[in-house]
């Protein structure tokens, strides 16, 4: 698969003739925790609207750390980020809410709160974004009866299997429509037909516009979905540094526009 | 504003089991602070206002009565003649006897014991005669009067109230900035305990305000419930520190009414603790998450 994708990341889907604003745009971006080394080099990308794609990469690439740094949980050491086409170097921090309430994310660890229930775990957002009483019913329970949670709607995460808080999470993440989705490792508890099933949910979310993109290690999902694949390497092939890169697989030259640097990094 | 419902369980941490406590007995010290510096400064104003200008003439009482008589009436004529002075009656021995009883006990009446006769001088409020002048005028025809200025011992003693009313401020000043610091470390540990959850409510979108009423809300509860703790605690206080004043002898202190401003005085406590606990509580949250991305 990742070898017949040949686009570049920001290519999919370009409807008009005029290319739209990407959602999400990384220009030479490092990020370094404290005074360690970098865990990402040079990161530059671009994802346009609608876009659907799978991030992959060895363990420690780097993959959650990117994560972060798409829904505003980290501040890049150094390079440019643009969510929504505002750069958030510059952007006020009274507006970083209203930007991350059209980011949904599902954590690699689920992060449910645990003295609330499920159905109160994924009226969260509805009910930070001031959605009526009635609106967040409603909408809640079709979601989790979507995802098969219907029974166990006012059980606290702690009673629940590790896919069922799973299913909680992503519920959570998708339920305000955001305009990205962003999902840290997915299906990673839960068995591969209803990973498929999550994963129609979140191309559901997609058709209807919102960019997707899911860190996974499932190669069958990969594979199986037809998506795009943004791989994250980590370190130069001769491996004389820890850092990482985001690589176009089988077009390594793609990224140099956007990057303005060789993915090799010559 | 009162929507009961949180995303955060702010009300089972040590927030919720301390902080009531805590600004119970701060606001038991305020109201006890604060009506203690109202009495005193009732009880200033009266000895300011009462003896402020008025002088106390001695004359001593020797084993003639007839004749201790005629002295006072004579220096009662001789001080009528003296500019400045608006009124002077002589004091009845029963009232003198009054006045000392409360300090000297049933010896007050013993014949052992000589009792000066007083006489009570009012000066007029513009008046600028002095004790040393009256006595001056009183030495020539009656020599072993004393003249007792009220003004100078007074001034001491009206002094020494201003000094403990402002003293009294000061802990209540005291007070209040340990009301904040408490609600400050308090909602520093709420603030850790349940940093997960606060985290996540961050990263969804939630805006830094939404998180911090709901830690306002709590502490405006827990702070009204600890103030009006504190005020039934110094109740009782305040009840038993009336009746023991009341107990006194009369005469011993001036009498301390208690002033329907008194009531709201009283309110006021705990509606103060609540509103800073309530404020404290939103300015360490806002702060705290001033401090994320």
């Amino acid at each position: 698969m990742e070898t017949t994708v040949n686009t570049a990341i920001h290519a999919r889907p370009h409807v008009s003739a005029t290319p739209a604003e990407p959602v999400v745009s990384f220009e030479n971006v490092g990020l370094r925790y404290g005074i360690g080394p970098e865990v990402l080099e040079d990161v530059s990308f671009s994802l346009a609207p609608g876009s659907f794609h799978f991030l992959v990469g060895p363990s420690g690439a780097g993959k959650s750390s990117l994560l972060k740094l798409m829904y505003l949980a980290l501040k890049p050491t150094r390079g440019l980020i643009s969510l929504f086409g505002r750069d958030i170097a510059t952007t006020p921090r009274r507006a970083l809410p209203a930007l991350r309430r059209r980011v949904g994310v599902v954590f690699q660890e689920y992060r449910l709160l645990n003295h609330l229930s499920a159905f109160d775990n994924v009226a969260l957002p509805l009910r930070v974004a001031r959605a009526g009483r009635e609106e967040v019913r409603r909408h809640v329970t079709e979601l989790l009866r979507w995802v098969g949670l219907q029974d166990h709607m006012h059980a606290r995460p702690s009673t629940l299997s590790g896919g069922q808080q799973q299913r909680v999470a992503i519920a959570r993440a998708v339920i305000a429509r955001p305009r990205l989705l962003l999902a840290d490792e997915p299906t990673g508890n839960i068995d591969d037909r209803m990973a498929f099933r999550l994963m129609h949910l979140f191309e559901e979310l997609n058709r209807l516009g919102t960019t997707v993109v899911v860190a996974t290690h499932n190669e069958a999902l990969v594979t199986g979905m037809g998506h795009p694949v943004l791989r994250l390497d980590g370190g130069r092939a001769d491996g004389g540094y820890n850092a990482a890169r985001l690589l176009q697989p089988g077009d390594e030259a793609a990224l140099a526009p956007v990057a303005g640097n060789r993915a090799d990094g010559n | 504003m009162f929507d009961r419902r949180t995303d955060l369980q702010v009300g089972t941490d040590a927030l919720g089991g301390f902080l009531p406590w805590l600004i119970a007995l701060m606001v038991f010290l305020a109201t006890l602070a604060i009506l203690g510096s109202s009495a005193l400064h009732q009880v200033a104003a009266r000895w300011d206002q009462g003896a402020g200008a008025t002088l106390t003439v001695q004359v001593p009482s020797g084993t003639n009565s007839a004749e201790d008589d005629r002295r006072v009436a004579a220096a009662i004529i001789k001080l009528e003649t003296i500019h400045g002075i608006v009124a002077v009656y002589p004091v009845t021995d029963e009232a003198v006897s009054r006045l000392l009883s409360p300090w000297l006990g049933s010896m007050v009446d013993s014949p052992a014991l000589p009792l000066p006769r007083l006489i009570d001088v009012t000066l007029s409020n513009d008046s600028d005669t002095s004790a040393y002048a009256v006595q001056s005028a009183l030495a020539t025809s009656l020599p072993g009067v004393v003249v007792d200025d009220h003004r100078i011992w007074l001034a001491h003693v009206v002094s020494m109230i201003r000094t403990a009313e402002a003293l009294a401020f000061v802990i209540l000043g005291m007070i209040i900035i340990a009301c904040a610091v408490t609600v400050i470390f308090t909602t520093r540990t709420g603030l850790a305990v349940h940093h997960e959850a606060i985290a996540v409510m961050h990263l969804i979108g939630a805006q830094e305000s939404y998180i911090a009423r709901q830690f306002s809300h709590r502490a405006l509860v827990l702070g009204l419930k600890g103030g009006v703790l504190g005020t039934v605690m110094a109740l009782p206080v305040l009840l038993v520190s009336h009746l023991l004043g009341e107990q006194l002898p009369e005469g011993m202190l001036p009498e301390v009414v208690f002033d329907p401003w008194w009531w709201p005085l009283l309110a006021a406590p705990p509606l103060v603790a609540a509103f800073i606990a309530t404020v404290t509580a939103r300015l360490t949250v806002m702060r705290t998450l001033g401090r994320m991305l």
